[in-house]
Order: C-alpha cells, then sequence, then structure tokens
C-alpha cells in the first residue's frame, strides 16, 4: 500500500485516506491561448515511466492539498511537499538526484 | 504449417505426440522490413496479420520486449461485448466482436470463442435510464442488445440477488452474442498465422529508441540492435508514453494499474458474464471452474502491474453484496495490468507527428474485446493512410474537442 506523509498535518497517510489528484505543475492555459497550448495543459502528458510529480488531496484527514515526487516504475517515494510552488524545490530534486543521479528535470 | 484437427490429433496420439511443430519461429532480426510493430501483444499481432492478410505486407516484423502476450492481452478478463454508445465506438467494436465470431475457423486456432451472453446491471435510476438510450442507440447501429427486467436478470442469472440492500437489481442491459474468449490462445493464435505468412516474432528484444531523418521514421533501437524500416506501428498498451518519448511527441494517456483475480474452481453456477458498474464490479465463470473478477482501476499513475490491495477488498465486497453464495470462495491469484487511459476512455489510432510512424494504443480497461477489430481498422490505416473505422480516432480529436465519449459505457473497469 502507498504511504504518504502529509506536509500539511504531518500523519503517514496511507492511500486510502488520500485522493490522487493528478500530474503536478501543469502551466495553466486558459482563454485566449493557441489550441496546442491549450490541448497540452489539458491532455498532453508526459506519463513518465521513472520519476513523476503528481498531486495529492488528504481527503480523509486534514483536507489539504499537496504534492508527491514518486518514482511510477518502483513506488519509492522521494518526497512529499507543499502545493504552494509552480515547481520542484531544490531539497525535492536533491532527493531525487541522491536515488537516480542520472536524471534531470526536463522543462 | 501443419494445421489443427481433430484427424491431427488422432495421427499424433498414434506416435507419443513427437510429429507437433512449434507454432511459431523465433528468427534472428534481419537489419530492415517493410514494417515494424513494437508490442506483440493481441493489437500488435492481429494488426500484423492483417497487414498481410487483407494487404498482402508480410516483411513485417512485430517486436516484443518480454513474450508474446505477456502484456494486457495475458491479464485481462477477455470480456467481448459491442454495448457502446458512440457511433464509431460501436462500428468498431463490433467489427471486432463479429470477426470474434470465426476467428478460430480463421486462424485455425481454438480460441474458444464463447458468446455466453453479458448483462450489465442497472443499480440505480440514472443506469435505468443510461442502458435505455444505449439499447435505443444499439439498435440504430445495428448491434443487438435490449434492457431487460429484473425478473429476466434473476431468469438468466440465478445466483444473484436482485433484492440487494443498497442497490436493487432495476433491470439490466443484455448482449446475448457478447461473452469470453481464451486470450493466450488469442494472442497464440495470430502468432502462428503471422509465423506461418513469413512475418518474424522478435520475442525478448526491447525497443528503446526510435530513429528519425527529416520528420520521418527511418528505424528503432533494440537490445539487439538497430533494424530499420519506413513504417512503425506502436501498440505497446500501458507503455505507450515510453515509445512516445522515444519519437519525440507526448500523448493524452496516463498509465494505470489494473487488478484482476480468480477464486478456487466451484462447480459452473453462472453461465454468463455479470457487470455491475454502479458497485464496481464484475464477473464470470472460467471454463476450470474459477470465477473471474474484475474491479476498479488505481487512480494514480503507476507501472508496476501489481495495483493497490483495497481495490480488490472493494471489488469483492460489492460482489458479495450482489451475489451472497460467493461469500465463502477463495481468492487463487491476483494480478495487475497497465491500463493506457485517455480522457474520452476511447482509443487512439492515429498517424502521429512522425512521418511513417502509427499509434493504436488507449484502450485502457477494455481493449480484449477490439483485438481483431482494431487489428482490421489499423492496418489499413498503416497500409493505406486512412480507414473508415480509424477516421474518427485520430490524435487531434482532443485539440479539436471531438470527444467520442465512452465514460459510461466503459463505466466498470473491463
Ligand atoms: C486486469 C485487466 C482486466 C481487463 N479486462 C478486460 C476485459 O474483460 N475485456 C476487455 O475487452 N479488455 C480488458 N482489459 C484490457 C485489455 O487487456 C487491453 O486493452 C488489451 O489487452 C490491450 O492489448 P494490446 O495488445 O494493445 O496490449 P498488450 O497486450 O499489453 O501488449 C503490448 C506489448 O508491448 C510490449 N512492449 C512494451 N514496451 C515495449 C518496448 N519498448 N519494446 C518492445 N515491446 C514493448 C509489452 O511487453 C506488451 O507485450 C483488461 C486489462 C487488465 C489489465
Ligand atoms: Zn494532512
Amino acid at each position: 500500500m502507498l504511504i504518504l506523509e502529509c506536509p500539511c498535518c504531518g500523519v503517514m497517510a496511507d492511500e486510502t485516506e488520500l485522493a490522487p489528484g493528478g500530474e503536478a505543475h501543469l502551466r495553466r492555459h486558459g482563454p485566449g491561448s493557441s489550441d496546442e497550448d491549450f490541448e497540452g495543459y489539458l491532455f498532453l502528458r508526459p506519463n513518465a515511466r521513472g520519476v513523476h510529480f503528481e498531486r495529492w488531496r488528504h481527503a480523509h484527514g486534514c483536507g489539504k492539498w499537496f504534492l508527491a515526487a514518486r518514482d511510477t516504475a518502483t513506488m519509492e517515494v522521494f518526497a512529499t511537499y507543499s502545493a504552494q510552488t509552480a515547481e520542484p524545490p531544490q531539497h525535492v530534486i536533491d532527493a531525487i538526484r541522491a536515488k537516480r543521479p542520472d536524471w534531470s528535470l526536463v522543462p | 504449417m501443419r494445421r489443427y484437427s481433430a484427424f491431427a490429433v488422432a495421427r499424433e496420439a498414434t506416435r507419443y505426440h513427437q510429429g507437433w511443430e512449434r507454432a511459431w519461429a523465433s528468427p534472428e532480426p534481419k537489419r530492415s522490413y517493410d514494417a515494424i510493430i513494437v508490442g506483440a501483444g493481441g493489437h500488435g499481432l492481429a494488426t500484423a496479420f492483417y497487414l498481410g492478410k487483407n494487404f498482402g505486407i508480410t516483411n513485417v516484423a512485430v517486436i516484443e520486449k518480454g513474450w508474446l502476450g505477456g502484456g494486457n492481452t495475458g491479464r485481462n478478463t477477455t470480456i467481448i461485448r459491442s454495448n457502446y454508445l458512440q457511433d464509431p465506438s460501436a462500428a468498431l467494436y463490433e467489427k471486432s466482436r463479429s470477426l470474434f465470431e470465426t476467428m478460430s475457423q480463421d486462424l485455425n486456432y481454438n480460441v474458444m470463442f464463447s458468446p455466453r451472453g453479458v448483462i450489465m446491471l442497472a443499480q440505480t435510476e440514472h443506469e435505468v435510464r443510461g442502458y435505455k438510450r444505449t439499447a435505443q442507440a444499439n439498435a440504430l447501429q445495428g448491434v443487438t442488445t435490449e434492457f431487460i427486467s429484473p425478473a429476466r436478470v434473476k431468469e438468466i442469472v440465478p445466483i444473484i440477488n436482485i433484492d440487494g440492500p443498497r442497490y436493487p437489481v432495476l433491470g439490466g442491459l443484455w448482449q446475448a452474442r457478447g461473452g469470453t474468449a481464451r486470450h493466450d490462445a488469442v494472442a497464440w493464435g495470430y502468432a502462428r498465422a503471422c509465423s506461418d505468412m513469413g512475418m518474424d516474432i522478435i520475442q525478448q528484444c526491447a525497443v528503446t529508441g526510435v530513429t528519425r531523418e527529416d520528420g520521418a521514421v527511418t528505424g528503432v533501437e533494440t537490445t539487439r540492435g538497430h533494424i530499420a524500416t519506413k513504417k512503425l506501428g506502436i501498440v505497446v498498451a500501458g507503455h505507450s508514453g515510453v515509445l512516445a518519448e522515444m519519437a519525440g511527441f507526448r500523448l493524452p494517456i496516463e498509465s494505470v494499474a489494473l487488478q484482476a483475480l480468480v477464486s478456487e474452481p466451484i462447480k459452473p453456477c453462472m453461465d454468463c458474464v455479470v457487470m455491475a458498474n454502479t458497485v464496481h464490479g464484475y464477473m464470470s465463470q472460467s471454463d476450470k471452474g474459477e470465477m473471474v473478477i474484475g474491479g476498479g482501476a488505481d487512480g494514480y499513475n503507476n507501472y508496476t502491474q501489481r495495483g493497490s490491495f483495497h481495490h480488490i477488498e472493494e471489488t469483492v465486497r460489492a460482489l458479495v453484496e450482489t451475489f451472497p453464495m460467493i461469500s465463502r470462495l477463495k481468492q487463487l491469484r491476483q494480478w495487475g495490468g497497465i491500463v493506457d487511459m485517455t480522457g474520452d476512455r476511447s482509443p487512439i489510432l492515429s498517424k502521429t507527428p512522425v512521418e511513417g510512424i502509427f499509434i493504436n494504443c488507449g484502450w485502457g480497461t477494455g481493449g480484449f474485446k477490439a483485438t481483431p477489430g482494431s487489428g482490421w481498422a489499423f492496418a489499413e490505416l498503416m497500409a493505406k493512410g486512412h480507414s473508415p473505422l480509424t477516421d474518427a480516432f485520430g490524435l487531434e480529436r482532443f485539440r479539436e474537442g471531438r470527444f467520442i465519449d465512452e465514460s459510461v459505457a466503459a463505466g466498470v473497469a473491463h
């Protein structure tokens, strides 16, 4: 069972307590943007086999959103962190690099 | 190829079964092919089969990183039906279902197609309305389905509890010519037929890169060297995103784990397939007597072919309510597959931004039933550049907002 530490309340929450919210750090494209950008924002996903940034909500706990960096091939969790950020903070990148030296953040 | 027949069985019985030949060859890859299919699941093999059979293209390789049929093709619960809502889906799934009717004869391989009937239970007023609408749509599409009463449901499935405490059965959508087939046999039958046409099925060979020049494909890098081609079909289900990345484009797909389980074998007790979409579970009985059970997919991206245990618990809990007699059954095995989900729950059969690369994916939780039809249509797309069956399923539909919304028909993972 997947267990994530909620950075908002500190609880080690198992996945039955959590609601998955899809990929994190999407850049929003709204009215006025090109069809390509809008399509990319709504549908296109890297769907990485490996390091993946994702949104979670501590639905049956404190109720707040947070983000996680996780490996989709091994289920290893690198870090959980605040949702109040547009890109993965340095300490999260460092935590991933410590375990996946070859990994790099593609924009 | 030596044909399988009753005579062949009798002949071999007299000589200790030593005359059976291997069903397919395991050749070394050549340096180049007219067409390469990545992924020897049912869809990839069916595509190769119809490239040869319908279009005479036989200088073809099917490249598989594991063993053929070892992906979702060998992990699904084998439900076959065509009672979808939208016209493009009905055309594709019904073509597929009809190809299943004669598949054993066409391939000279017993795929054990069993049109035992499929019921989708309506357990809320909303579902009653939804399935009545589907039955009407199916009538216009030429797909034979019928909305049936709770009493008729009970007649077809005596072990069902139609007065369940939470969700009594209010009716059902019944497709009498739906059913099941032996999933491995579908892959094996196509593999044997492809090999017989002179195609190369190359197992234990992973594609690791896609080579391109001036926006057109030139071949694939594999764990057994570079293989050249000008026509590449990507048919890798859950790994579509990985292949797309190699080829330099993104897909509207996310991969998640979907699980199934079987019980210990018991005497025959249910001779059709029952799907309960509201409570998220479905069940049929295999020829060996096991109850074959499936349920919901995980909600988060995952490539581990395992799945979360609580989904199994939820599915079984729901089914015990609907079928009280299974409450004492033991679970024999559980497994998972990685399914490729699109936003509108419909597949993608399409050209791609790279000239010469075609993609067949997004079948998600319900593509086994589509195996022959998908191969038929995708082969046409690869050979001719378009196919009446695939035209609506192009990648551009997401940008253009022309979804083929099957989230109701595909309400449960099947
Ligand atoms: C638990 C479960 C239950 C299901 N139940 C049903 C059901 O009842 N009815 C139904 O219609 N559908 C069902 N499905 C869905 C169905 O199984 C799939 O949609 C269908 O089998 C997909 O077939 P495919 O040939 O496209 O994929 P697969 O059989 O997965 O084949 C893809 C192949 O590509 C190979 N591959 C991947 N990457 C590479 C690479 N880099 N190089 C070379 N090869 C590669 C893989 O090894 C794999 O063999 C279910 C799925 C699951 C997981
Ligand atoms: Zn919390």
